[in-house]
This record gives structure tokens, C-alpha cells and sequence, in this order.
């Protein structure tokens, strides 16, 4: 009896040393789900879901605050991608949110820039260069096409642009069979 | 030892090589205006550095290399530059790249050319050589020779070099007829390849096919230890590891490069370029073209780099009747054009003028009945069922996992396959997709990285500003300064309480609390 009491106690006694020194080495900062959602998220910052930015909308969503469709930047397979990190069931965008565009990119008409600043001070992510009473131009390689500055702009030179096909992000299509299949009877047509 | 070890797989492919390798290799006509892509090779598009209006020199560099995956573009001849702009190249898109445009003046006048000796230069000096001659792999893929020749942190010592002669695509004869006129020049690239890798073997291999091109190199090779390996006419012996695999019997590990095996693998005709470029100072300017099909006289033409298909198909005679489909490359790994109004590149090493006999007659695809003779035939061993069912269903990690950019999309899959299951178009079209993705990811982590950056200045900003207001007024208590009304009654209340024992106190200690009423009071003011 007294031997398994002592044996009982120094069983317990180093599981709780085990458990608390795991505590303290493999201590997690942050919340991990946050980063996995984050990094789904388009990082467009375009606060379209209401909140602030995607990292904030990361968090929301990880609280439970905030659904998973309401991101439409990231469209149908971002809300697939988070319901598959979440276990959930993917749903549809949710429409009070905006609907999915093609991505498209801010352009400045240069010739119309008052150099207010506005639309420096509203992008997310500094993509905007300029200073007060110069002309502004939009780093096109930075830009999210958030739509942030367009509010902003008191003489409204500024127009989002869609993302041309170059040589450089051209991209095979996907064959599909059908056509495969029509091919050489188009041909005999002409 | 001069044993071969047979790669899994590949085809026994229709040769055609014969309509194009009885002529000897014709040099091409001057054009009026030749168009030169600044984008020839695999990497950064090269920067240009001439403006419409400027006079060029044959050989005056007009594209800087821009990082150090990048090659160099030359003026193909002297003459005026037209236009810097988007011009149509030769791209499966039909789409446009930039350009520069030169009107030749048709004196060909060349640059002052300064040959070295590359015994007396140092490697790295070498290798920049070769990337401001704009020395690039003519096998086709274009990828800058430089990066290749640098094998610092990939092998301690190469152990083969291989010269790849195989051209095991139908029609083509581009490197079969180098090999059979200028075997010599290739030699003397070889030279200089050899001095800059130190490779222990120097093996050539070239297909059985080819015994005229493999008796000129046999001789051209006596006495300097290369040694000219004929391989057996198999598709595609042409590939780098297939080729790799035949004369060493060494296989590259997944995702790694051949230089981890310390095999590195160049193109005859390339080898030739290195050549004229050190030893004659003469940048890649030219190139030969196979141009054979349906076409009068089918040949191979040493053509300057920016001249028009249609040019090429001009000197061939034109074209002869139904012509289906213009192709560049070869009919197993080319790709169709959308006109012949397209520069040559330095990948340009074929122009196939194909009719519906040459074309593998199209047939609606039908489903996989998973009999498995494409992966009896994929010669990176792969499963190629397993690669088209993921890329159909588009679950492109799972593509991954079954090692989807090991293919080479060498196009045996396809041919062999009952179904006429476009099964490279599903592979190319996965990888694009996969491409776009990374792409697509990196420029989120950017904006993410910006975003933060953003927060953390505009959280800067703000201290700064509160410590510049700080400055600038008097320094006193903050608590005090912010006081409201609501803060005030606790301490007029507090001061009114210590009143009574301060008139205790001397006469002189009442005055503190004083001076804080009348202070916050002045704030209120």
C-alpha cells in the first residue's frame, strides 16, 4: 500500500515536471490558425469582409466572429481552401460583401493628379509614390487592386485597370474535349 | 567502356530527316528589316539599349543581360533601329514580346571584334564573356550557357561532359549538318567548354541515324581524348537525362540537376557559338534553321536571328500545297504558330511546314481505359494515367506528388495513347496552372510584408507626432494636462480634504496644491 502510494506520487510528481517544462519550452506565441488562415487570405487588404485588412479578418474568422465567405478577392477557392483548413462546408460569396472580378490593378491618369495625397494615404500597402503638389503613379507591381484610393481621389483620375495577358503570365488552357473534338470538323467548315 | 544503358521507355518515331539533310547548309538572304526579340532565352528579358533612330553595327549589342539568368541580344547586321516596341514572336500564345526593329543598310558591317584567348582569362571573366556574347543552350530551351558553365556549389569536380548530337526529333537536321560541315569549329568549343568544366570524359553522342555527321566528328575529335558515341535511333535519346542515362548509366535525383551527378550537358551547335564568340569575337547573331515539310526545297539555312519565317520559307521556294499547320520545333515537342510572320530566335532550331499527312490525325479524345501504355513508353518513368487524372480533376498538389514536373514533355504519352487523350496539353496545362499559383502566392506574401510595414510606420508616425507635441509644450504631468471635469472634482475634492491639515502644517506647504488647481484650471480655460 505504502509502496504504491510512494510510486503513485513520484509517477505524478514527474509527469507534472514533464508536462510543465513542455509548457515553458514548446510555448506557442500567437494563435497558429490565424497564420494558416492569413496565409489563404489574398492579402488583397482591400476590407471588403469589414474588417481592416486580411489579417484582421484572419483573426475573426479564428474567434468565430466572421464567416468564411466573405472574402471576395479570394473568390471561390479561397472560401474552398479556408472550409477545407476549417472542416466547415464551403458556401457561397457572400454578396453583401462584392462579387469576385478578375484581377485588375490602379493606374493614375497622370495627367489629371492634383498631387493631393489621398490616395497615398489610403493604400494599404504603400503602392502609391509621390509627394504633396507632385504627381502621384501607382507602382503597378504592388498594387493588391484593393479599389481603396478610388474613393479618396477628389478628381477621380483614377481607374482600375484589368491585368493584360502578356507572354509572361500567359497560360495554357485547359483542353477540354470537347473541343478537341470539334477541332478538325471547324476545320473541314472553313 | 563503351556500353549504353537503355532508357525506360520512348518510341521508335518516324525519321524524315532525308528531305531536309541532302542539301548543304545555304546561308540565309539579308532581309530588309529584321525583328530581334529581346526576350531569346530562358530568364530576364535582356534591357535594350538602343532607341528608335539609332545606327547599329552587325554585332553591336542592343539587349543588356539583366541579372545573372539572362543572356545578351545582338544586331544581326548594321542598319538603323526602327522601333523598340511589342512585336508578334514565336510563342504557342501568338502574343507579342518587345522587340527591337532594324532596317538593315546592307553592308553588313561589323563591330570591332576582339577575340581572346581563353587559356589567359579567368573562368568568371569567361563566363561573362559568354553572357555578353549572348551564348545560350540551341537545343532549343534557350537557357543561358554562362549559368551552366558556373559549377560552383553544384559538383566539387564534373566527371562527363556530354555533347549532346542525338536530335532525336523527326524532321529536324539542324545539328546533323553543324556536326557534318563544321566539326571542326564545334571541336574548338569544345576546347574552350572543357577547359572552363575540367570534366574527367568528353563524350558525344550522337544518333545512329547520322553516320555521316558521326564520321566528320570521329575525325574532327582524333588525338583530344573526346570521344564520339553513337547512340541507337530511339526517341527522345535527345533529352539531357535520357542522353545522361545512355553513356553514363547515372540518373539525375528528383528535383535535382545533372550537374549533382557531375554530368553537364550542352548542344553541339551551341558549343560551335561558344567558339566563334571567344575565339573570333562574334556574339550570337545567327543560327541554323531546319525548314523542311511541305515546302520546295526543304533545307537547313544559317539564318540571321530576327529574320521572318516567311523568309525562310521564301529562299525554301514557298510553300507547297496544303499546308496544315506551321510548327517550330519538331512535330513530338513544337508547338503551332499562329503565322509566318515571326522572327527567328535562338530557339528557333526548326520550321515544320506540316500537312495533315505529317500530323497525327486528331480524333476526339475518349476516355482513359487505363491500359497503361503510356507508362510503358514515358521515359522520365512516370505515371502519366495518374499525372492526367489529377490534372483533369485539377488537384495540382496530388499532380505533384506523382512528380508531375519531372515530365518533359517529350510527347510519347500522347502518341501511343487509343484514346487520343491530349495528355501533354493536360500536363502543360497543370504546370502553368502551378506556376500562376506560386506566382500568385508570392505576390500576397509581398503585399503582406507591405501591409505590416505600413502598420508598424503609421504606428512610428504616431509616436513620433506625440513626442514632437510633447516637445514643443511645457513638460508637465500628462495626467494633469488631459485632465477633464470629471477628473477635476476627485481632486478638488482631494485638495479640499488635505486643506484642513495643511493649515497645520507651516506656513510655507499649502502653496503645492495651489499651484495645481490653478493650473489645471488654466488648462480648462
Amino acid at each position: 500500500m505504502g509502496v504504491a502510494i510512494v510510486v503513485l506520487s513520484v509517477l505524478a510528481g514527474v509527469s507534472g515536471l514533464l508536462l510543465g517544462f513542455a509548457a515553458v519550452r514548446f510555448k506557442v506565441e500567437g494563435d497558429p490558425i490565424v497564420d494558416k488562415i492569413d496565409a489563404i487570405l489574398p492579402q488583397t487588404q482591400c476590407g471588403q469582409c469589414g474588417y481592416a485588412g486580411c489579417r484582421p479578418y484572419a483573426e475573426a474568422i479564428a474567434a468565430g466572429e466572421a464567416d468564411i465567405n466573405q472574402c471576395p478577392p479570394g473568390g471561390e477557392n479561397g472560401i474552398v481552401a479556408l472550409a477545407e483548413l476549417l472542416g466547415r462546408d464551403p458556401k457561397p460569396l457572400n454578396p453583401d460583401n462584392g462579387i469576385e472580378k478578375p484581377k485588375r490593378v490602379a493606374v493614375i491618369d497622370e495627367q489629371n493628379c492634383i498631387g493631393c495625397t489621398l490616395c497615398i494615404q489610403a493604400c494599404p500597402v504603400d503602392a502609391i509614390l509621390g509627394a504633396a503638389k507632385h504627381m502621384h503613379t501607382v507602382i503597378d507591381r504592388e498594387c493588391t487592386g484593393c479599389e481603396l484610393c478610388l474613393a479618396p481621389c477628389p478628381v477621380d483620375c483614377i481607374d482600375m485597370v484589368p491585368v493584360g495577358q502578356t507572354i509572361t503570365n500567359w497560360k495554357w488552357a485547359y483542353p477540354s474535349p470537347v473541343s478537341e473534338a470539334r477541332q478538325p470538323a471547324d476545320r473541314a467548315a472553313a | 567502356m563503351n556500353s549504353l544503358f537503355p532508357f525506360h521507355g520512348g518510341l521508335k518515331t518516324v525519321r524524315h530527316k532525308a528531305e531536309s539533310n541532302q542539301r548543304p547548309i545555304a546561308s540565309g538572304i539579308l532581309p530588309k528589316r529584321l525583328v530581334v526579340p529581346l526576350h531569346q532565352h530562358i530568364g530576364a528579358i535582356a534591357k535594350p539599349l538602343v532607341q528608335p533612330g539609332d545606327r547599329v553595327l552587325k554585332g553591336q549589342r542592343i539587349g543588356q543581360a539583366d541579372g545573372y539568368i539572362s543572356a545578351a541580344v545582338h544586331a544581326p547586321t548594321s542598319g538603323v533601329v526602327t522601333a523598340v516596341d511589342q512585336q508578334a514572336v514565336p510563342h504557342p500564345s501568338g502574343l507579342t514580346d518587345l522587340c527591337v526593329s532594324i532596317e538593315a543598310d546592307g553592308e553588313n558591317r561589323w563591330i570591332e571584334r576582339e577575340p581572346v584567348d581563353y587559356r589567359r582569362l579567368h573562368p568568371s571573366d569567361l563566363r561573362n564573356l559568354a553572357r555578353s556574347a549572348g551564348v545560350v543552350g540551341l537545343g532549343g530551351a534557350g537557357f543561358p550557357s554562362a549559368v551552366k558553365l558556373n559549377l560552383s556549389g553544384h559538383c566539387e569536380r564534373l566527371e562527363q561532359l556530354i555533347l549532346n548530337g542525338a536530335e532525336c526529333e523527326p524532321w529536324m537536321t539542324c545539328d546533323d549538318m553543324i556536326m557534318r560541315e563544321r566539326a571542326d569549329e564545334i571541336v574548338a568549343g569544345i576546347h574552350i567548354l572543357a577547359h572552363l568544366l575540367e570534366p574527367r570524359d568528353v563524350l558525344i553522342g550522337i544518333e545512329d541515324d547520322k553516320p555521316e555527321a558521326i564520321a566528320a566528328m570521329t575525325v574532327a575529335c582524333a588525338g583530344t581524348g573526346y570521344q564520339v558515341r553513337p547512340v541507337p535511333t530511339h526517341y527522345p535519346s535527345g533529352g539531357v537525362k535520357q542522353l545522361t542515362k545512355l553513356l553514363t548509366n547515372k540518373e539525375a535525383p528528383l528535383n535535382g540537376r545533372s550537374t549533382d551527378i557531375g554530368v553537364q550537358c550542352f548542344n553541339v551547335a551551341t558549343a560551335y557559338t561558344l567558339h566563334r564568340a571567344i575565339n573570333f569575337g562574334e556574339p550570337v547573331i545567327s543560327r541554323i534553321v531546319t525548314v523542311t515539310g511541305r515546302v520546295a526545297q526543304p533545307q537547313n539555312i544559317d539564318a540571321l536571328l530576327g529574320t521572318a519565317f516567311a523568309d525562310l520559307v521564301a529562299q525554301c521556294g514557298g510553300y507547297r500545297d496544303r499546308v496544315e499547320r506551321l510548327i517550330m520545333g519538331g512535330p513530338m515537342m513544337g508547338f503551332a504558330l499562329h503565322g509566318d510572320e515571326v522572327p527567328v530566335t535562338k530557339a528557333t532550331n526548326c520550321i515544320l511546314a506540316a500537312s495533315a499527312e505529317e500530323l497525327a490525325p486528331e480524333q476526339p479524345a475518349m476516355p482513359c481505359i487505363r491500359c497503361g501504355a503510356c507508362a510503358e513508353v514515358c521515359p522520365a518513368d512516370l505515371l502519366p494515367q495518374q499525372l492526367y487524372w489529377h490534372a483533369r480533376a485539377r488537384e495540382f498538389d496530388k499532380a505533384q506528388d506523382y512528380h508531375l514536373f519531372s515530365c518533359i514533355e517529350c510527347g510519347c504519352c500522347s502518341t501511343v495513347c487509343p484514346s487520343h487523350i491530349p495528355l501533354v496539353q493536360f500536363y502543360r496545362y497543370a504546370k502553368n496552372e502551378i506556376w500562376a499559383q506560386e506566382k500568385e502566392k508570392q505576390k500576397a506574401e509581398l503585399a503582406r510584408q507591405r501591409y505590416q510595414a505600413r502598420l508598424e510606420r503609421l504606428e512610428r508616425e504616431q509616436k513620433e507626432r506625440e513626442a514632437k507635441l510633447r516637445q514643443k509644450a511645457p513638460p508637465r504631468p500628462a495626467p494633469v494636462a488631459e485632465a477633464s471635469e470629471a477628473d477635476q472634482l476627485p481632486i478638488e475634492a482631494a485638495v479640499a480634504r488635505a486643506r484642513p491639515d495643511r493649515a497645520t502644517a507651516p506656513a510655507d506647504a499649502p502653496k503645492p496644491p495651489v499651484v495645481v488647481a490653478a493650473d489645471s484650471a488654466g488648462q480648462d480655460g
